[in-house]
Order: structure tokens, then C-alpha cells, then sequence
């Protein structure tokens, strides 16, 4: 083994008692939990013992404690042999397939994942060996993603054109079928959520945990003005985003007053309001029925429907086509792709006027804008009502795509994916928002087989950025405005 | 010359406590009316009644805005204060737009002449009207302050990364692209060096002479309050001990005692 001069001293019986307290946590957390269960045999609820997993577990625990500590302290080659060796049968015997009882658990995603951590592991053991003066201080690797995370957001410029012409050509890629067009068409519109609560949260600075109450306006506007007084989508679409928006109003006029949590918990029991009134409103809202029967939109009045109406035209009939479902697919996909690019567009203009300036500022610091002459009060709404605004148009395009709404989709859950949204992604970033988008709804989407697993790693994931990325994938800021853009005066 | 400011009979209670109690002076336009006082004497309360900040109990505070007439401030909203009479300030402990860059800051105190000119956003939204003019001018204002205070070589950084000195300064003028009549400064030299306690007299003259404007200054540096002030108000236990030219008020006997302390065998015996 190679000491390096720095490398600090190991204590191999207290490393030994350490990874042994660790194994006895995994024990007694995973003593009740993991090694009984109950099972239904017959009639009766039947107990079986899972002790070989507890086992399992509590081995891989010591074992990958050990390691830690052994690369903490600089001995990289045991825990890169080790790691990699287990990390590699680990693949072996699991690419075999074969059901043998040489794997650490019984089903699959979890030896993965522990195979997964071995190489890890070995990496990391791999580059502490090469690499030997190379352990960052947590200072200078917060400085090394605050510069990653500007050449990204620099790139952004170039990255974004990139990821438009991407969204705008996916329809048409040969392996894009109706189940992915599904999963963007979902995370666009959560992406369009995201860039309409990242005007609330991420440049006024209002924590708002009840956003989903704007989507649920939106929502129940279209359904019920459709439904009411046989409105159209396209009709119905500004007058569900200015509904929303008045609803911000209302809602932001008394609480805005409010800083911080208080806000954050008066926002949080509007969204619960809102959600209840429609529950309860039977005779209006049909309350936990839900609406259904919603009419789907048209194609500047062509219907994407199969027959044609009496005396018109449908897409297909009138453009000469083939009747096929997936077109309907389609159209919803760009509809929600347009309405995210507004939202986009016309946030990032905001951003360089003054009004956006000013959310900004208030976010900093309130006292100060009022000091130079900001209305506190009135910009805070604008930001509010512009932020609601875009979770109406994001309900309404969800009431017309789903043609049945209800308010079991309204829930706090909703709201809470979105903040997610928005902080992970970093806050008043845009194309962060795509990023955590894609990551947060789209991943978990498409690894829909791993049911539960994916939750556990959607929960892993929200702790790595929390201890890695405090301020969001991508917090770095770029001015709305250069002095180097204006020339001087001549 | 009627004075820019008149204070009268200014009383701000707090429950029983009483911090500022029957003051009345006068600020004088084009002048440096500098407050002084030991600590808790009243003088940043004074402040934040005078910018809207509290509700004095008592009083009333008239400004004669050269242009726009007069104002009697203890009825405006704080963010009018600046707004519509005129009247901008720093604060004790800075307060800037941390994670903005230094242009952005002083955007942000032409905020209302912005926000009129982007036709309150709808207009500069849809490409309409002459927003474009407006922030072109906007951005020569403040280029004009970040290069008198040497500071427009960074005017795209963070203003929370600049050296403290640098904050003090921005934050002043952060408050000139306020347009104001009347500027009142927190202890604008608190924590500087003797050089850039200098640099900071030079700037604030400059507001008088070359713009026009009345300043107001809470100070406990000596060198800066005596170099530059017009006028002097001394604050005690709120109440307002003496006012005069620095050199009358450096004589004061009632002055010497605030700052000093009683002479137990002297102070009953003097006339």
C-alpha cells in the first residue's frame, strides 16, 4: 500500500467497532421491518421470517462503512479491490439471471442498487489512488459547481435552441410512440408549471405551497364554463388564465403582507380551500364526481375526432389524411409545448423590465425597496397574478386533455412536485426548471416498472441535491442587464 | 430661503418608552444638516419616521420638494415617501440587492420612472412605447454615479461580493438615481478608514454642490460631521440639546455633558 505522506493514520479495532455499530443500527431498524412479514395463506394472515436479508443487509452495511472509513483515511487499495470484485460478481450473477442464493437479496432493483454503490465505491477508491492530492474542501467544491453551474447556464444560450429543435422534432422520431409522446406531453406541462410558479417562488421570493389551487382554477374555469355555456377551449383559455389570475389577486391582497413560513402556510391552506370548495360544491362542481365530458380542443375548428360533425370537417377529413389516434396525441403535445414557450417568452422578457427587476429586488430585500419608492404590495400581486395566470392556462390544458377532472388531482402532492420542481432545478433558472422537470417527472415516468423503487430514488435523489446543491441544480444568476451592452455616451 | 425640511414637535412613543421627544429643527436646502447624538438618543428613529418607516406619534414633518411642491411626509406610505416627496436614505446596517449586480441596483431605484416609461410592462411587453429610450437613459444615470464613486468597472458583478467601503458607497448612490430632493444618510461612514472616510466627505459635498440636494446625516465620526456639516442637531434621551454650526455646537456646554458626562463637582456650582 502506498503511504502517501499525508495520508492520516488508521485505526483499524476502532474502524472495526464503528462499521460494527452501523451493521447493529441496519439490524435494529431492519430487524421488524424487513425480517417479519405477513403474508395471507388461506384465510389467515400467515408470518414468515426474512432474517437472510436482515443479514444481507447488515453484512453490506459493515462492509461499506469499513470502506468509508479505509478511503477516509487514504488506504484506497482494499476498498478498490474489494468493491470492484463485489461490484463485478454482483453483475455477473445478476446478467446470469439465474435465482441462485449467492445474491444478497431477494429481488432484483435491490441488488442492483447495492451493485451500483460497489462501483461506486471502486470509482471513488479509483480516483482517491490516482488522484491522490485531490480531496476538495467542501468550500473549494462549492466553488467548482458554482462555476460548472455558470458555464452551464452560460451554454444555456446554445443548449436551449438545442432542446427546442429537440421538443419540436420528437413527434416525428422514429421510436417515439404513444407512450413517450404521453410522457412529454406530462412533463411540458409541468415544466410550464414550473416556469409559472418560478415567477412567484423563484424571483419575487414567495413561498407559495399552494400553487396548485391557480391549476385547479384553471381547470374547473374551462370544464365548467364548457360545460355551462358551451364554450370553446380557445375561447376558454385566456378567460381560465385571467380567472387565475384574479384568484391570485384575491388570495394575495390580505397575505401578501405576510413574509416567509407565514406566507408559506397561509398559501398552503388556500390550496386545501380551494380543493375542498370543489369537493363540496355538489350542486356546481359535481364535487367528488368530477367533471366529465369535457370537450377536447380543436384544430382551428377542426375536431381531431374520427367522423367528421354533420356538415364539416375533422383534421383528418379536411387535410385529406388517414385517420389515426395518435394525431390528437400530437397536437396536444405542441399545444402544451406552445402554451410553456409563452410562459417562457414572456417571463424572460419581464425578467429585463422593470417590474421583473423589482420582484427581484423585493426578494432581496424589502426594506430597501421601499426605501427607493418600490409598492411593495402591487408588485408582489403583479407577480402573484402572473404566476397564477400560467397555472390556469396549465389547468385548463390539463381539464382538455384529460376531458374528466376531479379534485383528487388538485391535492397537496401537486403543489409540492412543483415547488420541487423549481428548487431542485434552482431558483429563477429556466432552463433549470426543464432540467428538473425532466429529471423529476419524466424519469420516473418512464421507469414506471420499478413502481416503488422509483419513489425511493426520487427521495434519494432530493437528499443528494440537498447536501450537494443546496441552491438548486442551477443557482447561478446572470444579470438582466450589462453596463458592457450599453455603450458609453459618445 | 425657506428650509427644505421643517420638523415640528416630532414625538414617537414606543409603549412607555419615549425615543424621540418634542423635536422640532429645521433642514435647510442645499445643505448638510448633520443629527448627532450618543447611541440611543433617538436619531434613527427620527429617520425611520421621516421615510415612513414608523407612524410618529406626534408631530408633523413638512417638505418643500423644489419641483413638485409640498408634502407633509408623517401622511405618506413608506414607498410614496421616496416616490412622490423626494426624500431617499441609506441604512445603518446596508441594505443593497445582494444577489443583483451593481447596474441592477441602481435600476432598481429608477423604478418608477422605469415602470411609467414601460407603460407599467403591458406597453414595453408588447414592444410599445419608448421603454427602450427610457432605460437607455436609465443605465447613462447610473454609469454617471458608478463612475464618480469608481466603481463601474464591476458594475455586472454581485453587489454582495464588493469590499464594505465599496457597499457604503453603491448604497448612496443607489439612493441619487432615487432622484431625490432630500437624501438622509445612516451613518454613511461607519466602519470605513480614515481615506475612505475622505473619499466620503468629497462624494457628499459633491450631492450639495453639484446636485443639489439636501443631505441629512446621522454621524459619529467626528471628521466627517465636522468637515462638512452646515448645521448640527445634537439628540439626547430623544430630546433635542443643542443646534447650531458646528462650531457653535463643538462649544456647547450641554453638548460636552451628552457625550462626556456630568462633572460631579462642577456641573451644580456652574451658572
Amino acid at each position: 500500500m502506498p503511504r502517501t505522506a499525508g495520508a492520516p493514520a488508521f485505526d483499524l479495532q476502532g474502524a472495526l467497532k464503528d462499521a460494527g455499530i452501523v451493521a447493529l443500527i441496519v439490524v435494529l431498524l431492519t430487524g421488524a421491518l424487513v425480517g417479519f412479514r405477513t403474508h395471507a395463506a388461506g384465510g389467515d394472515a400467515a408470518l414468515s421470517y426474512r432474517f437472510d436479508d436482515v443479514l444481507a443487509a447488515a453484512l453490506l452495511a459493515f462492509l461499506g462503512r469499513l470502506a468509508i472509513l479505509l478511503l477516509r483515511a487514504r488506504r484506497t487499495k482494499p476498498v478498490l479491490v474489494g468493491s470492484a470484485a463485489l461490484g463485478l460478481a454482483l453483475v455477473v450473477v445478476l446478467l446470469q439471471g439465474s435465482q441462485t442464493r449467492l445474491l444478497p437479496f431477494a429481488s432484483a432493483p435491490f441488488n442492483w442498487t447495492i451493485a451500483l454503490a460497489a462501483w461506486i465505491l471502486a470509482a471513488r477508491a479509483a480516483w482517491l489512488h490516482w488522484h491522490a492530492a485531490s480531496e476538495l474542501s467542501n468550500d473549494a467544491r462549492d466553488a467548482l459547481m458554482d462555476r460548472l453551474g455558470a458555464r452551464l447556464q452560460r451554454s444555456a444560450r446554445f443548449v436551449a435552441p438545442l432542446l427546442l429543435v429537440a421538443a419540436i422534432t420528437l413527434p416525428f422520431l422514429p421510436w417515439s410512440d404513444r407512450r413517450l409522446l404521453d410522457i412529454a406531453t406530462l412533463v411540458v406541462t409541468y415544466i410550464l408549471l414550473g416556469w409559472g410558479l418560478n415567477i412567484v417562488v423563484g424571483l419575487a421570493g414567495l413561498l407559495d405551497l399552494g400553487y396548485v389551487a391557480f391549476y385547479a382554477v384553471g381547470a374547473y374555469s374551462y370544464a365548467l364554463l364548457a360545460l355551462y355555456f358551451d364554450l370553446g377551449f380557445w375561447l376558454c383559455l385566456p378567460l381560465a388564465g385571467i380567472l387565475a389570475a384574479f384568484a391570485g389577486i384575491l388570495l394575495g391582497f390580505p397575505v401578501l403582507r405576510l413574509r416567509g413560513d407565514y406566507l408559506a402556510i397561509v398559501t398552503l391552506g388556500f390550496g386545501e380551500i380551494v380543493r375542498i370548495i370543489l369537493l363540496n360544491w355538489y350542486e356546481f362542481t359535481r364535487g367528488p364526481d368530477g367533471l366529465s365530458g369535457i370537450p377536447r380542443p380543436t384544430f382551428f375548428g377542426l375536431p381531431m375526432t374520427r367522423t367528421p360533425p354533420e356538415g364539416g370537417h375533422s383534421f383528418h377529413s379536411f387535410f385529406g389524411l388517414d385517420y389515426s389516434p395518435i394525431d390528437r396525441i400530437i397536437f396536444l403535445y405542441y399545444l402544451a409545448l406552445a402554451l410553456a414557450l409563452i410562459t417562457n417568452f414572456v417571463t424572460l422578457r419581464i425578467r429585463k423590465l422593470p417590474v421583473g427587476r423589482a420582484w427581484e429586488a423585493l426578494r432581496e430585500d424589502e426594506i430597501a425597496c421601499r426605501s427607493l419608492g418600490v409598492h411593495p404590495r402591487n408588485t408582489k400581486l403583479t407577480a402573484f397574478a402572473i404566476g397564477a395566470m400560467f397555472g390556469g392556462f396549465g389547468g385548463s390544458f390539463f381539464a382538455t386533455r384529460q376531458g374528466f377532472i376531479s379534485p383528487e388531482s388538485f391535492t397537496f402532492l401537486e403543489s409540492a412536485i412543483i415547488l420541487a420542481i423549481v428548487v431542485l432545478g434552482g431558483m429563477g433558472s429556466q432552463i433549470g426548471v426543464v432540467l428538473a422537470a425532466i429529471l423529476l417527472i419524466g424519469l420516473p415516468e418512464i421507469f414506471r416498472e420499478l413502481n416503488e423503487y422509483r419513489m425511493l430514488a426520487f427521495g434519494m435523489a432530493m437528499v443528494a441535491i440537498m447536501v450537494w446543491r443546496p441552491r438548486g441544480l442551477l443557482a447561478h444568476r446572470e444579470p438582466t442587464v450589462r453596463l458592457s451592452d450599453h455603450a458609453p455616451p459618445a | 430661503m425657506r428650509p427644505l425640511l421643517s420638523v415640528e414637535h416630532l414625538t414617537m412613543r414606543f409603549g412607555g418608552l419615549v425615543a424621540v421627544d418634542d423635536v422640532s429643527f429645521d433642514a435647510p436646502a442645499r445643505k448638510i444638516t448633520a443629527i448627532i447624538g450618543p447611541n440611543g438618543a433617538g436619531k434613527t428613529t427620527l429617520f425611520n419616521c421621516l421615510t415612513g418607516f414608523y407612524a410618529p406619534s406626534a408631530g408633523r414633518m413638512m417638505l418643500r420638494h423644489p419641483a413638485r411642491g409640498e408634502f407633509l411626509l408623517e401622511r405618506m406610505e413608506a414607498y410614496a415617501i421616496p416616490a412622490k416627496a423626494g426624500v431617499a436614505r441609506t441604512f445603518q446596517n446596508i441594505r443593497l440587492f445582494p444577489g443583483m449586480s451593481l447596474l441592477e441596483n441602481l435600476l432598481v431605484a429608477q423604478h418608477n420612472v422605469l415602470m411609467r416609461a414601460s407603460g407599467y410592462t403591458v406597453g414595453a411587453l408588447l414592444g410599445i412605447g419608448r421603454y427602450v429610450h427610457a432605460e437607455r437613459e436609465a443605465v447613462a444615470r447610473a454609469r454617471y454615479w458608478l463612475e464618480r464613486v469608481g466603481l463601474a468597472a464591476r458594475a455586472d458583478q454581485n453587489a454582495g461580493n464588493l469590499p464594505y467601503g465599496d457597499q457604503r458607497r453603491l448604497e448612496i448612490v443607489r439612493a441619487m438615481c432615487a432622484d431625490p430632493a432630500l437624501l438622509c444618510l445612516d451613518e454613511p461612514a461607519a466602519g470605513l478608514n480614515p481615506r475612505e472616510s475622505a473619499e466620503l466627505n468629497e462624494l457628499l459635498a459633491f450631492i450639495r454642490d453639484e446636485h443639489k440636494v439636501t443631505l441629512l446625516l446621522i454621524e459619529h465620526d467626528m471628521s466627517v460631521v465636522m468637515g462638512i456639516s452646515d448645521r448640527i442637531v445634537v439628540l439626547d434621551y430623544g430630546r433635542k440639546i443643542s443646534e447650531g454650526t458646528p462650531e457653535e455646537v463643538r462649544n456647547d456646554a450641554a453638548v460636552i455633558r451628552a457625550y462626556l458626562g456630568e462633572d460631579d463637582e462642577e456641573a451644580p456650582g456652574r451658572p
